[in-house]
């Protein structure tokens, strides 16, 4: 951003016209591509619109069929990773390549050529340490990557670019499996080394977070560049969404107005404990509704995945679970599945589907034992193979045929055959989890409706999802978590993004509730700058702090946990350490910050 | 019985164990899975021996087992590696195609006797009382090669860079192959060099430790129970000694069992009634589905196990997970 194409003449990085074919797929169509020292340039594209595939003939993982590569004005051409490490090129993947049982340095260290033989770890960990400060990245090299959280994997992926002295950085959809926060400081530290001058693709699918990164943007749709090269400023979300897809997005769901029914779920008191034997639910107590859409807000890691797992059977429990007048609590899964639950788990490869098998054989999996696939004790696979192709048309799940590998499909398609497989049995009850996380707008769109159609056949949904915008829209009601506890149910008309940000990092919901409701407060109109809004936070925050004690108190005997979280005398804390207001504030600055965009464009 | 020759009988015939079990421990740290080992050990012993018999000199004949072992793995590593075959068939191909070289190559080597390796003591170590008895005494130089060979192995994986690429390309073969790592030279390399560990592991047997050719009784699924040690053992050389060590002495001490009438005061059922012998024979086999159940179960608690990549052949650029 300092630098610009005036004052750098030389590009960093130039490919022109680059073909790249695999069997059956052409994934890169004469594309182009330049990119300037100390620029962030964005390349926007569905799934599979050959974005990861530019970049890794980039990397020389893929030979393009024709094309040319020039770095600094000198015409390259790599055979193998590592030639482009060699001049100066790095690729951070979206599935991390870290051993996962090996140290940060250890895993810094592969490749290179020195040490020669002994490695002296001790000298290495010091180095690293060194290069991480002067990005302003923290990490410990000692630590064994299974220890690290997802960012802190991503962090030690950037230090074994810059470790091997790379000016030209690849980013591979950095942000789709970070948590709002993580993010955030990611997309600072990015700033911070385009700053000093390193080049930086960054790939996504997320528009919002394109426009407040990237200075340049190359939009491609299979396989083609539908825009090169151009300024950000001069486009809106909606035209940048029709540029990737190929066709008018609708931001807004149809979404009809209804009643609620009769109660479907209702959680008494439950209480659970997470992997590492810590507690994670505490006395929840929830109730969902015929045709209602129950959102679970929270940042990631407070309790919403054991929510599910309790609810799905996954997980033992203390409490109980009410499925239509049936206590599932403590049930195996087909228990539930028999009672009308369907499940939409977070993890579509591990848990939601059978990568190695076929769709027929994935579509099955829940009724298997049911006419007419079931024939008394055998399959009958001409039944199966045609109930899958029926469903593969009616969730347009974009697949050879039947017979494909579930590992094939992109990250849409799968999440489709998820959602066919689950919603296609009637369900009296969806539980999805993060349905819409790493898909892009086309996908995003057709699931949201597809949930939404659903609710209107009076099916009840708990959905969970870290994106606040996704819940904001799909939503009736609202339960924020804080760890392990429902700190409070807000109803669609009193949805405040505010009140909502601030229940998420432990902050008392009654008061803030009464405040906001006294003062009108202007959030939730436009606001007129980031600063104010910002600024009228703060000071909700500390009269919320000051007035916390006093009027805390009657509300809830059991809301002690909730009412000063930043303390670290929790009486059960977790393995995460408790919120710092500088943590809070970022999230709320995250929260806040896509609200103020968005009204920005609009 | 006499405990003292009981265990170190067994820490000599744990030996042949102990190297087998640290070359697959290699091959399978690399990512691949060589079932193929009781046929290598086959091969090994039957070229040792041959070598060692029409040289006359055993040092050659060691060479020939190592060289002949690892040539074997050879045929392995192509099919899994160049053309991705699966790793279990391809294993399970390599026992029958080595049982099958060693029996034909190895016709009338039968009740030949050939040189053996020398044996030695160790000068200080052997006088430590009991133990200096069982492990530094009058044993084949084989068996002080497998004291040395733990920590160097160990050191080897964990300390040294071709260590850590090792490592690497067995957990996660895509992360080395962007930082530069050959998986396809790593591969073949340590699958040939677990090869050569079972070869001499082999020749351990018809040079050393029972001299001569005994047919496939050579070696009498001594190979199956290393492919299981491994698992037993973690991927952890030092595992794979307490366990090499342990089925040894168990297979000793069950031949002792055998031998005399009264045992502990009583009638020997053993020694009267032959039947009980094939349940005492099938112990170490039993032992060995308990300690696979046992060392899979206990890996997957302590997040400590099989490579992640293991049998998994490694294409550049496949649609990954």
């Amino acid at each position: 951003m300092t630098f610009s194409e005036e004052t750098s003449t030389v590009p960093a990085v130039e490919m022109q016209d680059i073909v790249l074919r695999f069997p059956g797929v052409l994934a890169n169509d004469h594309v182009n591509f330049t990119l300037y020292p100390g620029e962030i340039h964005a390349l926007l594209g569905e799934n599979g619109a050959g974005k990861s595939s530019l970049m890794n003939v980039l990397t020389g993982l893929y030979k393009p069929q024709s094309g040319e590569i020039r770095i600094h004005g000198k015409k390259v051409s790599f055979n193998s990773p590592r030639d482009a490490i060699s001049n100066g090129i790095g690729m951070v993947h979206q599935h991390f390549m870290l051993v996962e049982n090996q140290t940060v340095t250890e895993n810094i260290l592969i490749g290179l050529d020195a040490p020669r033989f002994t490695l002296n770890l001790k000298k290495y960990d010091q180095e690293i340490s060194d290069l991480a400060e002067q990005f302003g990245i923290h990490i410990d090299p000692t630590a064994k990557i299974w220890q690290l959280s997802v960012g802190e994997q991503q962090r030690v992926e950037i230090l074994k670019i810059l470790y091997r002295g790379a000016n030209i950085l690849i980013m591979d959809e950095p942000t789709a499996v970070l948590a709002p926060q993580e993010a955030d400081e990611l997309i600072e530290t990015l700033k911070g080394m385009a700053a000093q001058g390193k080049s930086i693709a960054f790939i996504s699918h997320k528009l919002t977070e394109v426009k407040h990164v990237a200075d340049k943007l190359t939009v491609l749709r299979r396989g083609r560049a539908t825009a090169e090269r151009v300024d950000l400023k001069d486009y809106t979300r909606e035209s940048l969404a029709s540029l990737m897809v190929g066709r008018e997005v609708i931001f807004n769901l149809h979404k009809c107005e209804q009643t609620a029914g009769g109660e479907v779920l209702r959680l008494e008191d439950v209480s659970a404990l997470n992997n590492k034997n810590l507690p994670a639910l505490r006395n929840v107590d929830l109730a969902l509704h015929e045709g209602e859409i129950l959102g679970i807000a929270g940042v990631a890691g407070n309790g919403q995945s054991e929510l599910v797992e309790v609810i799905t059977g996954l997980r033992p429990c203390a409490g109980r679970i009410w499925l239509e007048g049936k206590d599932i609590a403590n049930k195996p899964p087909s228990f539930s599945i028999s009672q009308g639950l369907a499940h939409i788990p977070e993890d579509r490869i591990g848990v939601g589907s059978a990568p190695n098998l076929s769709l027929t054989s994935n579509i099955i999996m829940k009724r298997y034992d049911q006419q007419p696939v079931s024939q008394k004790w055998q399959l009958n696979y001409v039944a199966a193979d045609n109930l899958a192709d029926g469903l593969k048309t009616e969730y347009d799940i974009q697949a050879p045929n039947v017979h494909t590998h579930a590992r094939k499909l992109s990250g849409g398609n799968l999440q489709k055959l998820i959602l066919a497989r689950e919603l296609s049995s009637t369900p009296r009850m969806v539980v999805a989890m993060q349905p819409t996380r790493g898909l892009d707008v086309g996908a995003i769109e057709s699931v949201q409706q597809l949930l939404l159609n659903q609710r209107e056949q009076g099916c009840a949904i708990l959905l969970v999802s870290e994106d606040l915008d996704e819940l904001l829209s799909l939503s009736d009601r609202i339960a924020v978590m804080y760890e392990g506890h429902v700190v409070g149910v807000i109803c669609n008309q009193d949805f405040d993004i505010t009140q909502i940000g601030l229940m998420m990092t432990g902050t008392l919901p009654q008061v803030l509730h009464e405040k906001a409701q006294a003062e009108e407060t202007p959030i939730l109109g436009t606001p007129s700058s980031f600063d104010d809004v910002l600024g009228d936070l703060r000071n909700y925050e500390e009269s919320a702090q000051t007035e916390q004690p006093a009027k805390a108190k009657p509300s809830s005997e059991r809301a002690e946990p909730i009412e000063d979280p930043p303390q670290p005398e929790l009486p059960t804390p977790t393995e995460e350490p408790p919120l710092n207001l500088t943590e809070k504030e970022r999230i709320l600055r995250k929260v806040l910050g896509e609200k103020y965009k968005q009204g920005d464009e609009e | 019985m006499n405990w003292i020759e009981i265990f170190r009988s067994g820490i000599s015939t744990g030996t042949v164990l102990l190297i087998a079990t640290i070359g697959e421990i290699l091959t399978e740290r690399a990512g691949i899975q060589n079932l193929g080992v009781e046929g290598m050990m086959l091969v090994g012993a039957m070229a040792g021996f041959k070598i060692a018999f029409t040289t006359g000199n055993v040092w050659l004949g060691l060479m020939a087992a190592i060289a002949a072992g690892g040539l074997l793995s050879l045929a392995h590593a192509l099919v899994t590696i160049h053309f991705q075959a699966d790793q279990t068939v391809s294993g399970l191909s390599l026992t029958f195609l080595g049982t099958g070289l060693a029996l034909v190559l190895g016709d009338g080597l039968t009740g030949q006797t050939g040189p053996v390796i020398p044996r030695a003591s160790i000068p200080l170590l052997s006088q430590i009382p009991y133990l200096g008895q069982i492990a530094f005494t009058d044993h084949n130089l084989l068996v002080y090669f497998g004291y040395l060979l733990l920590p160097i192995v160990t050191y080897f994986i964990n300390k040294t860079r071709p260590g850590l690429h090792l490592r690497a390309v067995g957990e996660n073969p895509a992360a080395a192959d962007t930082l530069g790592v050959n998986i396809y030279r790593t591969r073949y390399l340590y699958t040939f060099i677990g090869g050569c560990f079972a070869g001499l592991a082999g020749a351990a047997i018809s040079v050393a430790i029972a001299p001569g050719w005994y047919s496939n009784l050579t070696v009498n699924g001594q190979g199956w129970i290393a492919v299981a040690l491994v698992i037993f053992a973690h991927w952890n050389p030092w595992r794979a000694a307490l366990g090499g060590y342990l089925f040894g002495i168990l297979r000793r001490f069950t031949l002792d069992l055998q031998g005399p009438r009264l045992l502990f005061g009583l009638a020997n059922p053993f020694f009267f009634n032959t039947n009980l012998v094939f349940f005492l024979q099938m112990t170490p086999y039993i032992l060995t589905v308990i300690a696979l159940i046992w060392g899979s179960s206990a890996a997957r608690k302590k997040r400590i196990g099989a490579p992640a990549a293991l049998g998994t052949p490694y294409q550049r650029g496949e649609r990954g997970l």
